[in-house]
């Protein structure tokens, strides 16, 4: 069987890493090459050591890269946009797993990341990542802008109600609970131990740059209004988004769940999570680390016309690095499923 | 997917329940996607409603 050659710039990070773990084991991919220019000719399991014995693979610098079938860029933000001719120089296809190419307008770009993009002619020609959402487009894409965590999550939850036009426009709140992993393995003197520890940080209460791409993809051309807010807690992996949405009419929870299943009843990587007994009755982001799905669970306000959807995945996979493999499964004809099997653990 | 003319609706979830072929009434099931306990009511048609519970406290 031919294997798809590939290669990762900045394979250094947590996402970079996530990337590499499920691609040495994917049957259809060859993993050429993997970057760092802090780590330039350093073995790989240095700096992921989960990946020990499971590759000897030493990093190189960008630099050295030598062309390949498909490019995953996971470089920080602001960084595709400005090389990106020399990455198409060195592969036909490329995945982007930073928010680069997400946004398609221009002007929206420069409202929420506060600066001109390099290469506003460009943004049209990536699918945005979600393969819920854009499944026919990616299988004939050559470029795809992988989605972000706090979006994904979001933006899954709340899809089938906009689609429907269920929803009030202008009331929807969404309050997301992060883990550390989701900031990157830079330090600073907020992730120092004794300072992260414990906390439940308001880091982005207001004007999230990720609330753009729910804007983006949930709007259906009409004018609403997303109230997004951040918080990071005491845990490594995960995101849990909790949803405050206002439905216009009086529907019952029998009729939601009709609406999510019709959405997603044959979407392999989404699972309604709702149950009225048990001790995981909505969805619980530490049983999805290392996997690739996105629960979804919801409770309508008997009071009001309140619903509350919860959806909760691993930030590195369904929110980065497993839905990058998704995507890239899709462009290639793959199954969809090929090398994120993995069912999580429990307990954990 | 299940052949809805010979299934139970999910009182709760709306999920169509096949019932097996040695399903009696009176049997307790139990909805495989929203884990609602289910008494079988009817075999033909095939009708099933919410098994009484127990109160429970659970949670905070």
């Amino acid at each position: 069987m031919t294997k798809v050659k590939v290669s990762i710039v900045g394979a250094s990070g947590y996402t970079g890493g996530e990337l590499l773990r499920l691609l040495l084991f994917h049957p259809n991919v060859e993993v050429k090459q993997v970057t760092s220019e802090s780590y330039t000719g350093k073995f790989v399991h240095k700096i992921h050591p989960n990946l020990r014995k499971s590759t000897m693979m030493k990093f190189v610098s960008a630099s050295e890269l030598e062309t390949c079938d498909l490019l995953f860029l996971s470089l920080p933000h602001n960084n595709s946009q400005n090389q990106i001719d020399e990455y198409k120089k060195l592969a036909p296809k490329i995945i982007d797993l930073s928010a680069d190419f997400r946004l398609k307008n221009a002007h929206e770009y420069e409202k929420w990341y506060g600066h001109k993009h390099a290469r506003p002619e460009l943004l049209n020609e990536f699918v945005y990542g979600i393969p819920e959402l854009h499944r026919e487009e990616m299988k004939k894409a050559n470029y795809i802008s992988s989605a972000g965590c706090n979006a994904t999550a979001s933006i899954l939850g709340l899809y089938p109600l906009f689609k429907n036009n269920l929803v009030e426009e202008d009331r929807t709140v969404i309050e997301v609970k992060v883990g550390s992993s989701e900031g990157g393995n830079k330090v600073n003197e907020g992730s120092h131990h004794p300072e992260r520890s414990g906390v439940v940080r308001s880091y982005q209460p207001t004007q999230h740059r990720h609330t753009a791409e729910m804007l983006q993809e949930i709007s259906f051309g009409k004018k609403i209004q997303i109230h997004f807010s951040a918080t990071a807690i005491d845990m490594v992996r995960g995101l849990l988004a909790t949803c405050h949405v206002f439905l216009k009419e009086n529907l019952q929870e029998k009729d939601i769940w009709k609406v999510y299943r019709d959405a997603y009843g044959n979407e392999p990587f989404i699972r309604i999570v709702k149950e009225n007994e048990g001790i995981f009755r909505y969805p619980e982001p530490k049983l999805l680390i290392g996997t690739n799905y996105c629960d979804i669970g919801f409770k309508k306000d008997d009071f009001s016309n309140r619903l509350v959807v919860i959806s909760a995945i691993d930030n590195l996979m369904k929110g980065a690095a497993g839905q990058a493999v998704q995507a890239f499964n899709l462009m290639y004809g793959f199954d969809e499923r090929t090398g994120l099997e993995f069912p999580g653990l429990h307990p954990i | 997917m299940a052949d809805s003319s010979s299934a139970a609706e999910c009182p709760v979830c709306g999920a169509q329940i096949q019932l097996a072929a040695d399903a009696v009434k009176g049997e307790l099931i139990e909805c495989s996607d929203c884990g609602t306990e289910l008494e079988i009511i009817s075999i033909d048609p095939p009708q099933v409603h919410e098994a009484p519970q127990e109160e429970e406290d659970w949670g905070e």
